[in-house]
């Protein structure tokens, strides 16, 4: 894709979540609560000092993983609603590996951990890559039953096999050396980040520079082309949903191993579904990802904060991801409501 | 063994499947009239779980359970509406529009409750629908312990059932939608309104799948909780495929789900030992065995997912 559509088409999901956020705001109006004091605070807790700073980037880190996990799974037109139950095997794979392999030097200790939770994301893509190859089943309803499956397996096995002696159900705190390290001291921001942007930069590079990037993307835009044109349609699928679920794994692996430091049950709080929003911002373009995830963790971590100093509930990111993607699907759906004059093609949305 | 038995062969669980039926069976309906246009509907999650929220605050506003039942029609269809309005008028990708109305729906509905109810998990109580008992039918051994009595929506909801099937099948409107959602050009050539029709059914399976969820916040409990509808909406889809996009036979796909949902609820109250965990997780695994089962055999209709505009076709 030619660099300056890639741009427009940013700047045009950037204006997609200010609209979304006018919206917002009009809710938050009619409920009640004053405008002004809920966005300043939504602001200060994204950005207002090193801790909230901090705190944006450690909320950033997942949704690097689970956007990219999604947004690559577009480039082969599957759409993975399943990263939120992938995450959590791989959550629960690498607590468990990191935990069991404490005998091994902290670097491998680590290595393994994290490719195991890789592992454990890619078998959970395999399900509905496989069902979507062979017998056409629609991977969006089942990768959505597997998150049930997933988040109910992964509890059943901490409570049953994996529990940390006391009253919680959760796994023992992992020690120092299972554990990614910090990369500012006294925060929670860990190597994870690094390793975000390293995907981030592998699968670009698959995807401009391999043969299997280029017929994923062929796979994706026009099957039966690729089909006709020699390419084995059934395998990419697979592959590219095995993959896309080893990265949502890995979002799992490096929040339980760089920030909780133990696996608990439903600890996630959506990281899954906001890496749609964060894959639908980004679009085609893998390094807009980045931002994404980054504007996207502005917004969870501040409104952490709009929700302990303004009383105004959580759920708003949720309806804010919501109306996001709803914008960035129907790009004229913005103009209609707001007036606004943008150059935006029809059908900029995914297809 | 013989508690296994007792378990998975006990009449409450013929009368558990009819009950639990009801909400995926309504969705399942709205998706094949959704679908039948030529409109893929995931978002029929979200419109149950906005009916959910709709029938509990209705109801709480007007005192009135029934009217109650109207918001969560209403409210259904109103999301409906959106749905159609982004995929019809403005060509949206269904699959995209209808996964952001399910996360939207999930903030809206779990904001609004907290802005109402000020509490986090659950809405305060309201008046449910109640049960009615069929005179007659309730004093016939075994048939009137299964079908004799039952919360009002469960009757209404079976009379819809076959009303839909003859609307799809025997009527020049259900003829119509068909031949919308197999070939639009050619419908339109015949001089049938390809987008009004696509509205109708949207916004009609929007309705279905929000009455859906006031059964599950008016008659199965008598409040609205956070997500409440859990995946059914997901589940009404598999039941739509498996059924074929045809109302009777979704309503019969529904009840594979609903029985299992049943046995999994008489497991964990019974004194088996298995997990919870794993109990809940079977009717999530059906769905997923069948709908691979079911679209190796199914033909979904042929403009499905396809945008079109009077005059030229674009894809």
């Amino acid at each position: 894709m030619d660099l300056e559509r890639g741009v427009s088409k940013f700047a045009y999901s950037v204006v997609a979540v200010v609209l979304a956020l006018l919206v917002g705001a009009v809710l938050i109006w009619a409920s009640g609560y004053d405008v002004k004091e809920a966005y300043s605070n939504l602001f200060t807790g994204a950005f207002g000092g090193v801790y909230s700073l901090a705190t944006t980037i450690v909320m950033s880190t997942p949704l690097l993983f689970t956007g990219l996990s999604v947004a690559f799974a577009f480039q082969c037109g599957l759409f993975n609603v399943g990263a939120e139950g992938q995450l959590y095997v791989g959550a629960l794979t690498s607590a468990v590996v990191a935990l069991a392999l404490g005998w091994l030097p902290p670097v491998l200790r680590v290595g393994i951990a994290l490719l195991a939770g890789a592992g454990a994301g890619a078998l959970l893509g395999f399900v509905p890559g496989y069902l979507k190859a062979k017998l056409g089943a629609h991977e969006v309803i089942t990768t959505i039953m597997l998150n049930y499956v997933a988040t109910f397996l992964t509890t059943f096995l901490v409570k049953t096999y994996f529990k940390d002696p006391g009253p919680v159900d959760q796994t023992v705190l992992l020690p120092m050396g299972s554990r990614l390290p910090e990369l500012i001291r006294g925060t929670r921001v860990s190597l994870g980040i690094v390793l975000g942007i390293v995907a981030v930069a592998l699968l670009n590079h698959v995807m401009r520079r391999s043969v299997l990037g280029y017929e994923i993307q062929v796979v994706g835009q026009n099957p039966h082309a690729a089909e006709y044109g020699g390419v084995n349609v059934s395998a990419r699928t697979v592959q590219a949903m095995m993959i896309s679920g080893a990265v949502a794994g890995l979002a799992g692996s490096v929040e339980v191993m760089g920030t909780l430091y133990r696996f608990i049950p439903y600890f996630s709080p959506g990281y899954g579904f906001t890496g749609i929003a964060v894959a639908v911002i980004a679009g085609q373009n893998l390094w807009a990802v980045i931002p994404a995830a980054i504007l996207f963790g502005a917004l969870q971590s501040g409104g952490q904060t709009m929700q302990l100093f303004a009383g105004i509930p959580m759920e708003l990111m949720t309806m804010v991801q919501g109306l996001v993607i709803l914008f960035v699907a129907a790009p004229t759906l913005g103009r209609l409501l707001f007036g606004l004059k943008m150059r935006v093609r029809e059908g900029g949305g995914r297809k | 063994m013989s508690e296994f038995i007792d378990v998975v062969f006990n009449i409450n669980n013929v009368t558990a499947t009819i009950r639990m039926a009801v909400p995926i069976a309504l969705a399942a309906m709205g998706g094949a009239f959704s679908e039948r246009s030529g409109v893929v509907n995931i978002g029929l999650e979200g419109m149950m779980l906005t009916g959910a929220f709709c029938g509990v605050f209705g109801c709480q506003i007007t005192g009135n359970p029934w009217l109650g039942v109207l918001f969560a029609i209403i409210g259904g269809g109103l999301v409906g509406a959106i749905h159609a309005v982004l995929t019809v008028g403005l060509k949206a990708d269904h699959v995209v529009t209808g996964v952001g109305i399910n996360i939207l729906s999930s903030g809206t509905t779990t904001w609004l409750m907290q802005v109402i109810w000020k509490r986090k998990g659950t809405s305060d109580l309201v008046r449910g629908l109640g049960t009615w008992s069929v005179p007659g039918l309730r004093d016939v051994p075994i048939l009137g312990t299964i079908l004799g009595t039952h919360s009002p929506l469960v009757y209404i909801c079976f009379l819809l059932i076959i009303l839909g099937w003859v609307l799809m099948f025997k009527t020049p409107l259900g003829l119509r939608i068909r031949m919308t959602g197999e070939h639009p050009e050619a419908a339109d050539t015949v001089g049938i309104n390809v987008n009004a029709i696509r509205y109708f059914c949207v916004i009609l399976s929007g309705s279905l799948a929000g009455l859906g969820g006031a059964y599950l916040s008016l008659a199965q409990l008598n409040w609205f909780s956070k997500d409440m509808s859990a995946g059914r909406g997901y589940m009404a889809l598999a039941a739509c495929i498996f059924g074929g996009w045809n109302p009777l036979k979704g309503l019969g796909a529904s009840f594979l789900f609903s029985f299992t949902d049943a046995i999994q609820m008489r497991m964990q109250t019974s004194k088996m030992r298995i997990a919870t965990e794993l109990v809940q997780m079977i009717p999530y695994v059906l769905t997923i065995l069948i709908l691979a089962g079911a679209v190796v055999r199914s033909r979904p209709p042929q403009a499905l997912g396809e945008h079109y505009e009077s005059g030229h076709v674009s894809k």
